[in-house]
């Protein structure tokens, strides 16, 4: 096991705190008032971020299910897990931001219309699918196999699904409309990046956090099996 | 060579079981009847073409999920999945033979579906078939490999449509744009895309599904 350089958990603690505080602040006092949609636009930056997020965590989980596939990494496991696991909160926050932002700006709770929120639901579905099957299998090696197989089920189904999604859209509603003009920059790139790399730093935080904390489990139970 | 000739040898096991015991195709076929009536009592007055292509497609997906349950369960009850992993050929071989058991039962099952869906609600078009005929393709390959991991766990095919149907969200909207509008191409250009994308994900991934 090669010594890697990691950032102390305390430091990303704090540097998240201080990112994630600063990004509310940008979104709140800086971004500018979009034109059409007013004040409730502001949930953007948040949505689009965290939904950016709980993609590159589930990129995450697929990678670490790779790595075990292939490699047979012993601890690439439990760092898919706690990935996917990273993701499906986030993509659950996705889920309630979408919706709140729906209800806002086109009076409805739910839109079948908005395809990366019904990708969302299907992957929500999916991913919790994929602890129903973790947690119906025993520790051990047949667990992590089938698990991480499903985990790689997950980014061809993410493409496909979405392809999907645009054909059933071009099935209801063939005028594909969008909804951010060219004017995409100043103020507005500012705040989005601000709140994207708070939103990574932060998954990347709870992952670690996690992550850690079921080492140390798993640690203390080979340590009490060795004292039994 | 001598993989085609272990799949088909495999293949011939399931299918002559099945011929032996009537277990799995009478149940499909009773089920999708009684789904069909079902469909008719759930939609009242005379529902339209494009309500009840959505609900054949329903009907089909469950049907199939009736004989996916199947597939593998009695391999883990009588204890033989450890002498077919153990046995000197490709472990995708296994998945690939269970796959085309299980689309000879669904294939069945429609021939007697689809006839019965034009004569209780609305004709069948040719596009409806050959996205049918692609559709079980996916369905076949996608569930007999989730099959194949649903019974490794406790909870036993409770799992399979839980774990199936998210994935199967892009042969719904493949299968009924094709059966819905008026020139289907691009939705069977879809459906043959996902046939084949999963199937290698499937093929080379069984290994790890059914050896430790």
């Amino acid at each position: 096991m090669g010594r890697t350089f990691r950032i102390p958990l305390p430091a990303l603690a704090v540097s998240s705190l201080v990112l994630v505080t600063t990004a509310l602040a940008f979104v709140f006092f800086v971004a500018p008032n979009d034109a059409n949609q007013g004040f409730s636009q502001r949930i953007f930056y948040f949505h689009v971020s965290i939904a950016i997020t709980a993609y590159a965590c589930f990129a995450g989980g697929a990678w670490n299910a790779f790595r075990h596939l292939w490699k047979r990494d012993p601890r690439a496991d439990l760092a898919s897990y706690v990935c996917v696991h990273q993701g499906l909160i986030f993509g659950t926050l996705v889920l309630l931001t979408g919706s709140i932002w729906a209800k806002i700006s086109w009076g409805h709770w739910w839109l079948w219309s908005e395809d990366q929120l019904v990708l969302f639901l299907v992957l929500f579905l999916f991913y919790c699918a994929y602890f129903m099957l973790r947690f119906s299998l025993d520790p051990g090696p047949q667990r992590a196999n089938l698990s991480a197989v499903y985990a790689l089920f997950g980014v061809v189904l993410i493409p496909v699904s979405f392809a999907a999604i645009r054909l059933a859209k071009g099935l209801i509603h063939p005028v594909v409309f969008t909804r951010h003009g060219p004017n995409f920059g100043g103020w507005i790139l500012v705040t989005y990046c601000v709140a994207q790399t708070a939103m990574l730093v932060l998954a990347y935080t709870l992952y670690r956090l996690e992550l850690g904390g079921k080492r140390l489990d798993l640690r203390l139970r080979d340590l009490r099996e060795v004292l039994a | 060579m001598s993989y085609v000739r272990d799949v088909g040898a495999l293949a011939r096991k399931d299918l002559l079981l099945e011929l032996r015991a009537r277990d799995t195709l009478p149940a499909m076929l009773l089920f999708v009847a009684a789904v069909f009536v079902v469909f008719h009592f759930a939609l009242p007055g005379t529902p339209s073409r494009l309500e009840t292509s959505g609900l054949l497609w329903v009907a089909i997906l469950f049907t199939a999920l009736l004989g996916l349950g199947r597939a593998f369960v009695p391999e883990r009850e009588q204890g033989t999945l450890d002498g077919l992993v153990l046995a000197p050929c490709d472990r995708s071989a296994i998945w690939l033979a269970k796959s085309l058991a299980t689309l000879a039962f669904l294939v069945a099952a429609e021939v007697v579906a689809l006839p019965l869906y034009a004569l209780f609600f609305h004709r069948v078009g040719g596009a409806t078939v050959a996205a049918v005929a692609l559709a079980d393709i996916g369905i076949c390959a996608v569930g007999t490999f989730l099959g194949a991991m649903a019974v490794a766990t406790r909870a036993r095919d409770l799992l399979l449509p839980l774990l199936f149907l998210p994935l199967a969200v892009p042969i719904v909207v493949g299968a009924v744009g094709a059966s819905v509008v008026v020139s289907p191409g691009r939705y069977l250009g879809f459906l043959a895309l996902y046939d084949l994308l999963f199937a290698v994900v499937c093929w080379a991934s069984f290994e790890y599904v059914v050896a430790e």
